[in-house]
């Protein structure tokens, strides 16, 4: 990964000899949302000016308690202690007025307002806003030049590249005068070059004194910037390491409860005959160019992934050479058959041809979170003859079909007339998978195949993927983890702003390389930058 | 992750939260009775023996639950479907021209028994032709189905009037009607059905027309939970995308599916022209179109719920209409009233009481669960 080490003399802080109160304590907090814990006699203590990880499967309980400490849920119990005094926080109002801010994984701007506007908003201070947004500007450009977050006051926050709408979250929790700082999975949606700058950012805000929690489940970023780490796991807090004295393994296996393989452990690719074969394929919407003459083929026996900041043309790529959508220009091939903007096929077509596709979000299309777990399993095979009567359908035997898969896949629990919502995020997708896999597909369109999937089901979903591929499949994965790209891949194509931009064999690629390419020449100059990126110069630039 | 409002136990959703806003609906009603300076008690008794008080009564009860039955499954079909079919009226309007101009070119020829299956299919098939027009533009062009539907219901009220005054009219007849149907094209009342095996009832306007609701309701019910086509319906209707992905033709669907909602709209037409009316006339349908969206709400789209809401909303059409007749000073505008309260309460606001009874039910099992967790520890 390309996330490098980052420390600076802030961790050292952390031994000092009159030990300051911790910025935040909590003790024993428990909070249950009726039958289910989401939290209990969880402890943590997170010292002044110190970068504190918090890490944990999905459900592990991570959220529920940064929620409890911004105030949207109440403990059942517990206590709250914010350097070293106690505190009762009944909304994120009294958060905000203790000196708690939060950067949410989905960000809370109104993108039609200015950067000013939106960090003003909530805060104006006086009905009328020209005397307070005078006064908003001058701590706005104060704040920017203390913590190097440089940002234009009056750009239009839609316009601003993702990272950049990032830093304008801080800068708003900043504004509110926040001394500790919570971000909530912060680089999902970064490139590895945005991630580095928001580290180095991070290393700055802790040396001038700010407190961060960061919750991630990608082990490199806590390894990477924080001084301990706390790990969640079903509710509880199971342990607590100092950074430099544990290992991403070590982490890994807490966080499960066992043994996990990080690594994917796959032999080389023997590709064989083309199986799909994708001809200038262009993609037109509402005037916009999502897809610009995109070509490809995908071989037998090989995975092939599609690396890429999301939103440059993978969803409509998957959505091409799926069926959804219908072709505009260019050709598919698949088999004998060739798909032209003239003959276009429906998705069942193309799941005729051999074509299975697991998307890239499951609550919008791979599923149906209201139906249960035995009609999500027939998505798209409901009128296979094997499923239906006469007239009606054969539910029998659509339990039966679940069931099995569920067997199979390890989806657990086992039960089909569950309704869907009410699986985890791992077992969705294992569901969802379970259903494109089992027909065994010539060909398979994988859309971001661990999205929001814990550790343990990454593993088993990644070696079903390399089992596919083995047994003669072509595999097409699209995902945002440039880490699961590069784990899986026998060849990597990187995409930006609907073109295919660049080639890499996946045994050589490296991180550094791909981020390149995926920021095309926009970021280049960003990039040099990071090479030397342990000197803490604080200087930064802005890409345009 | 966890989120703090969660589901339910089926029988408070079904059960307890329509009960209450019932309850609160005929408790506001209460109150405006009081402020008018009547007896609320008294009110109520009169509704209730309005309604049931004997056989008569009943009867009428049931003929409009019949009618509430035919389209609110209509409105429920396409709701499934995630379309908000508002143009039941129109379409139970014109399936009811549809019967009526089948009856009068037969029932000269043909008897009871053929006609009555012509009879069906007529009003179903006028009912799903109105229902397809917005169908369509909704499908293919983008026209919103809610606006259609209900440019269609006027289109129905004026096209009614002009047919009815120029061309059913009864020669020499003042009033916009056709001539009565000969009794081969009259649907056996129910007095005359239980008469066949003896028993003896009042005559009243419910007549066999209530069978073919509860048929409608049971294949409603197997159409949309044990087909593939229902399969298809209930996926469009969660979630358009997950339709799109499973290769779905979303555009066939649409239209399917109003047709569909059309024809059980159109059998009102059955119950009303046939068999109670006997001939054409202005304004049978007399608001059950939009009464069926409120019944479809309560009924939560399922057809055992539409029954039940259907039986509320036939009590109070009936005793409300004796209320007003029994109690001067409560005009036919507070029954409306009335009516409109529970619609409002039941459709309209379905929701408001949920999060006090979702938090008095958690209060109640977390204090179970303690209770439960200190006597095991």
């Amino acid at each position: 990964m390309s996330v490098e080490r980052i420390k600076t003399q802030g961790s050292e802080a952390v031994g000092g000899q009159s030990a300051p109160p911790p910025a935040i304590e909590l003790k024993a907090i428990s909070k249950s949302f009726g039958p289910v814990k989401a939290n209990q006699n969880v402890d943590l203590k997170v010292l002044p000016g110190t970068i504190h990880g918090i890490i944990g499967e999905n459900g592990a309980g991570k959220s529920t308690l940064m929620s409890i400490l911004y105030g949207f849920y109440e403990a059942d119990s517990g206590e709250i202690l914010i350097n070293g005094q106690k505190k009762k926080i009944h909304s994120s109002r009294d958060a905000i007025s203790f000196g708690i801010g939060m950067v949410h994984q989905h960000f809370m701007l109104v993108e039609t307002f200015t950067v000013l506007e939106n960090v003003m908003l909530g805060a104006e201070g006086a009905p009328l806003l020209n005397k307070s947004s005078q006064s908003a500007r001058k701590e706005l450009l104060k704040l920017s030049k203390e913590y190097s977050l440089a940002v234009d006051p009056d750009a239009m926050t839609g316009d601003l590249p993702v990272g950049l709408q990032q830093r304008v979250e801080i800068l708003k929790a900043l504004y509110r005068g926040a001394e500790i700082l919570i971000l909530d999975e912060p680089t999902g949606v970064l490139t590895p070059q945005e991630t580095d700058q928001l580290f180095k950012i991070l290393d700055i805000l802790r040396s001038r004194g700010v407190s961060i929690i960061l919750i991630t489940h990608k082990l490199q970023e806590i390894m990477a910037i924080t001084d301990r780490v706390s790990v969640m796991r079903a509710g509880t807090m199971v342990s607590e390491r100092e950074t430099s004295e544990t290992s991403k393994n070590e982490l890994a296996e807490l966080m499960v409860g066992r043994k996990v393989l990080l690594e994917v452990d796959k032999t080389d690719a023997n590709p064989g005959e083309i199986l799909l074969e994708a001809k200038n394929l262009s993609y037109k919407e509402d005037g916009v160019t999502k897809l610009d003459n995109v070509s490809l083929t995908l071989r037998a026996g090989e995975i092939v992934g599609i690396a890429g900041v999301s939103g440059n043309g993978q969803t409509e790529l998957l959505a091409a050479l799926s069926g959804i959508c219908p072709l505009q220009s260019g050709s598919i091939d698949i088999g004998s058959t060739q798909i032209t903007p003239k003959n276009h096929k429906n998705p069942k077509e193309f799941r005729e041809l051999s074509v299975g596709h697991v998307p890239e979000d499951r609550h919008r299309m791979g599923m149906v979170t209201a139906f249960t777990a035995q009609e999500t399993a027939i998505m798209g095979f409901h009128e296979d003859p094997a499923y239906n009567g006469k007239i009606l359908m054969n539910n029998k035997a659509v339990q039966e079909h679940c069931t099995r898969l569920m067997q199979d896949y390890d989806v657990r629990p086992e039960d089909p007339k569950l309704k869907s919502a009410n699986f985890s995020g791992g077992n969705q997708q294992k569901l969802v998978l379970a259903r494109e896999m089992d027909r065994r597909p010539e060909v398979l369109l994988v859309g971001q195949p661990t999205r929001g999937v814990d550790i343990g089901a990454i593993e088993f979903i990644h070696k079903n993927l390399i089992a596919m591929r083995d047994a003669g499949s072509a595999i097409l994965v699209v995902s945002v983890e440039l880490e699961e790209i590069m784990s899986l891949s026998d060849r990597i194509l990187v995409m930006f702003e609907g073109r295919i931009v660049g080639e890499v064999s996946g045994k050589e690629a490296d991180a550094r390389q791909l981020g390149l390419l995926m920021g095309n020449a926009g970021t280049q100059s960003t990039g040099s930058e990071q090479q030397n990126n342990n000197n803490t110069t604080h200087s930064e630039e802005i890409p345009a | 992750m966890s989120s703090p409002s969660k589901a339910l136990p089926a029988w408070i959703d079904v059960g307890v939260i329509p009960l209450i806003n019932i309850l609160l609906a005929f408790f506001v009603s209460g109150i405006v009775i009081l402020i008018i300076g009547e007896d609320p008690i008294e009110a109520v008794k009169i509704v209730v023996y309005g309604a049931f008080g004997n056989d008569y009564n009943i009867g009428y009860t049931l003929h409009y639950t019949t009618n509430f039955i035919f389209t609110g499954l209509a409105v429920a079909v396409a709701f499934h479907a995630s379309l908000f079919n508002i143009g039941g009226e129109g379409q139970a309007y014109i399936g009811g021209l549809g019967v009526g101009l089948l009856c009068l070119a037969l029932d000269q020829y043909v008897p009871f028994w053929i006609i009555l299956p012509l009879a069906i299919a007529a009003s179903g098939l006028f009912g799903a032709a109105w229902a397809y027009v917005p169908a369509y533009l909704q499908a293919y062009r983008g026209s919103h189905i809610v606006i259609t539907t209900i440019m269609f219901n006027f289109i129905a009220f004026s096209l009614m009037n002009y047919i009815l005054v120029n061309v059913l009219i009864e020669p020499g007849q003042m009033s916009p009607e056709s001539r009565d149907f000969l009794t081969s094209a009259q649907m056996p009342t129910m007095q005359e059905a239980v008469g066949w095996f003896g028993i003896e009832i009042e005559k009243s306007p419910l007549n066999l027309s209530i069978l073919l609701a509860l048929f409608s309701c049971t294949f409603v019910w197997l159409f949309i939970w044990h087909t593939r086509w229902g399969y298809a319906i209930r996926m469009f209707g969660f979630n358009e995308n997950a339709a799109n992905y499973s290769g779905i033709n979303t555009q066939r669907l649409v239209v399917g599916t109003m047709c569909l909602s059309g024809v059980l709209a159109g059998f009102v037409g059955i119950n009303e022209i046939m068999g109670n009316h006997n001939r054409v006339m202005l304004d049978f349908v007399a608001g059950a179109g939009f009464t069926g969206i409120a019944v479809a709400l309560m009924g939560r789209n399922h057809p055992v719920g539409i029954i039940i809401a259907s039986l509320l909303f036939g009590t109070l059409y009936q005793g409300g209409a004796e209320l007003s007749f029994e109690i001067p000073t409560i005009q036919g505008e507070m029954v409306k009233a009335i009516q409109g309260l529970v619609i409002l309460f039941c459709g309209a606001l379905a929701y408001m009481s949920r999060p006090t009874i979702e938090r008095i039910f958690t209060a109640i099992v977390e204090s179970n669960g303690t209770a439960k967790e200190q006597t095991n520890g």
